[in-house]
């Protein structure tokens, strides 16, 4: 059979230079190529570790609490009439959402490789906790870059990040957001190269994080295929997930890949709507670009500089996405859509009711998604959402969308 | 040869070191980018560095972002970059210029479209701060194609066997990065500066510019001992930014900072 996209996929991405088809790769800055080389080294060495392997098995059952559960949500499905809907519960993870999986992995590594200090961006504030959890237990300094706007919309994250000993710093720059933490982050961690290891949230950023940050997030897909066959019998017909990076969405597509029969979403947020140009959906409506250190979809005007994002979700709030995702939107192995704000926040209402699961406002963007898939599906379809984070974050938010206060 | 070499062979054989100033075009407003560049010449730059804005400058610090800013709020992009050189060649046909920037304004002009006009208008080189090597093959080969010379970055941290990987890529001259961190953050360390010089110079025989760190007449003149080409940016976006309200005073006030740099260079290049 020739080489078809399904039977060597996993070899051929990324290559040796970090590209996925045209995207990926390492644009940074001379300053830091040295110290994305020594992580690659690193990451090569440790990945096949069994000691490192173990001690990381170990945290992510004992820290973490993983497996997480899948679980079938009979009232939903019942509720839309079509698919059964099964939810990959991230959310029960230590912390509360997937970001521990991969932050767990990073900082055992940053040990490893003798790093006494961590940084990180964050958007909607849990890998920024995710990071300070693990820095603390592991006696490190940990520093955290986070939009000045993020910091107000997700103030109890912020607070966490504090109780655990992290420094927070609120970024004023450009749009106040996610990417300009990520820049932030980007100087700081050119200012303090030596002694400083960086744990990006995402599959984003300049080679080895994409893959890397992928294969610590594939646990999550790992863990579901098994539980699914085994609970159903069979493979699901659907996977739906939400995106702003990405993370959460290739940590479960990623073991699917080669099961073509399996059809996987990836959920954008489209805001107000993507036609009025508020939204952070650059699959959707983006095109090709370099930012943080990978080329992939961007949000950009026609002379490259990045426009502003918007999503009610500060998690999706980026303008860019993981280089991943725009090969297999480019090769048409996953399907890109977006659900808007109001989507997003009725069918946060909709699970909660529904289910007794408040959904983060990043993974409600996914329900929102399965509320118009399932239907269209037959009952003996299975859909298999990862409920990729809990809803505790988001309390003022969605209050102050009810007009209420606390 | 391209304006580049033939800058610096003069100032060889002046025994000169360059003293190349960069600025953000647009900053604080599109019409006073001409008037400053010219001054600066007048006042002793031989080399000029021309930023071009980007929304997210990852690899600079706060001083440049905001040239940035101030910058895109007039809404000057590549193309409006590329015709102020244009204008600045209508007087000036000999004084070479580089544009820095970052990837994403490239890409989306398209490599051989910028070429292209880059070349008519008469810019001689393009230093892509985000675009090691490793990603360059094909920009190389389509700047080459126009005669634009490909400046890259050393940094402290490069290893040898990056150095030499560099060299084989580089054109016009190669920068060197004083400093571990953003634009205008540290003082240089020029011991480590010179011990860096001299690797370098092992394995090319292109011009070396240091920049980063170099704030003062006294900072400029001690690069000048172990360097071709001082590079200067912060200080001079930083005299802009105060008195970005008053733009008409900005060329004289950048001629005087240019102006004592050079000073101080010369005084040291005549007693080498």
């Amino acid at each position: 059979m020739a080489n078809t996209m399904e039977t060597n996929y996993y070899d051929t991405y990324p290559d040796h230079n970090g590209h996925f088809g045209q995207y990926g790769g390492r644009f940074v800055g001379e300053t830091l190529m040295g110290a994305i080389y020594e992580l690659e080294q690193a990451y090569q060495q440790y990945k096949t570790d069994p000691e490192f392997q173990a001690e990381m098995d170990k945290d992510l059952a004992d820290f973490v609490g993983r497996p997480s559960p899948i679980y079938l949500a009979e009232n939903l499905t019942k509720k839309l009439g079509g698919a059964q809907i099964y939810l990959k519960r991230e959310d029960l993870n230590h912390t509360g959402a997937h970001k521990i999986n991969n932050t767990i992995g990073q900082a055992l590594l940053a040990k490893r490789m003798g790093k006494t200090r961590i940084i990180a961006e964050t958007g909607a504030g849990q890998h920024g906790v995710a990071t300070a959890t693990v820095a603390a237990r592991l006696g490190m300094e940990c520093i955290v870059y986070m939009g000045a706007e993020d910091v107000q919309r997700q103030a109890q994250n912020v607070y966490r990040m504090k109780l655990l000993g992290a420094e927070v710093i609120p970024v004023e720059s450009g749009s106040r957001t996610l990417k300009d933490a990520l820049n932030e982050a980007l100087r700081d961690w050119v200012t303090n190269v030596d002694n400083t290891f960086y744990i990006i949230g995402t599959v984003a950023g300049p080679h080895p994080y994409p893959a890397m940050v992928r294969d610590f997030q594939s646990i999550i897909g790992r863990e579901a295929r098994s539980q699914i066959i085994k609970a159903t019998g069979k493979l699901p017909d659907a996977l739906i997930a939400c995106i702003g990076g990405g993370s959460n969405a290739i940590g479960l597509f990623h073991p699917f890949i080669e099961d073509k029969e399996v059809v996987m979403y990836g959920v954008e947020g489209a805001g107000h709507g993507i036609e009025t140009g508020q939204h952070s959906a650059p699959l959707s409506a983006g095109t090709p670009g370099v930012l943080h250190g990978n080329r992939t979809y961007l949000m950009q005007d026609e002379n490259g500089q990045i426009i502003e994002t918007h999503s009610i979700s500060a998690g999706l709030d980026y303008p860019g996405v993981g280089p991943e995702h725009a090969l297999l939107k480019d090769i048409g192995r996953a399907n890109y859509v977006s659900v808007t704000d109001d989507e997003a926040l009725e069918a946060f209402h909709t699970l909660t009711r529904s289910e007794g699961i408040i959904p983060a406002l990043e993974s409600s963007h996914a329900i929102a998604y399965a509320c118009k898939l399932a239907p269209t599906m037959s009952p003996e379809q299975v859909l298999l959402i990862n409920l990729s984070g809990r809803g505790d974050k988001d309390m003022h938010t969605v209050a102050a969308m009810a007009g209420l206060t606390f | 040869m391209s304006r580049i070499s033939h800058c610096f062979e003069k100032l060889k054989t002046d025994g000169q070191t360059a003293l190349i100033p960069y600025i953000t075009a647009g900053d604080p407003e599109p019409w006073v980018t001409v008037p400053i560049l010219h001054a600066m010449v007048d006042a002793g730059a031989n080399l000029l560095e021309l930023g071009i804005p980007f929304s997210d400058p990852m690899s600079d610090g706060p001083v440049i972002q905001k040239a940035c800013e101030r910058a895109l709020k007039n809404d000057v992009s590549l193309k409006h970059v590329l015709d102020m050189v244009r204008q600045f060649r209508e007087k000036d046909k000999i004084t070479p210029i580089v544009l820095m920037g970052y990837a994403n304004p490239l890409e989306a002009m398209g490599y051989e479209a910028f070429a292209k006009r880059a070349e008519e208008v008469g810019v001689d080189g393009i230093l892509t701060v985000d675009m090691p090597p490793e990603e360059s093959e094909q920009f190389l080969t389509i700047m080459d194609a126009h005669n634009i010379d490909t400046i890259f970055l050393v940094a402290p941290t490069t290893s040898p066997e990056r150095m030499e990987k560099i060299a084989q890529s580089a054109k016009g001259f190669i920068y060197y990065v004083s400093i571990k961190g953003v634009t205008g953050s540290a003082s240089l360390d020029i011991s480590e500066v010179s011990e860096k010089m001299t690797q370098l110079r092992q394995r090319t025989s292109l011009p070396l510019g240091v920049g980063f760190g170099i704030r003062d007449g006294k900072s400029a003149a001690a690069v000048s001992e172990v360097a071709d080409a001082v590079v200067v940016g912060s200080t001079l976006v930083g005299r802009i930014a105060e008195h970005a309200n008053n733009p008409e005073i900005l060329p004289e006030a950048l001629a005087g900072l240019v102006a004592e740099m050079r000073h101080a260079i010369n005084a040291r290049d005549m007693a080498k």
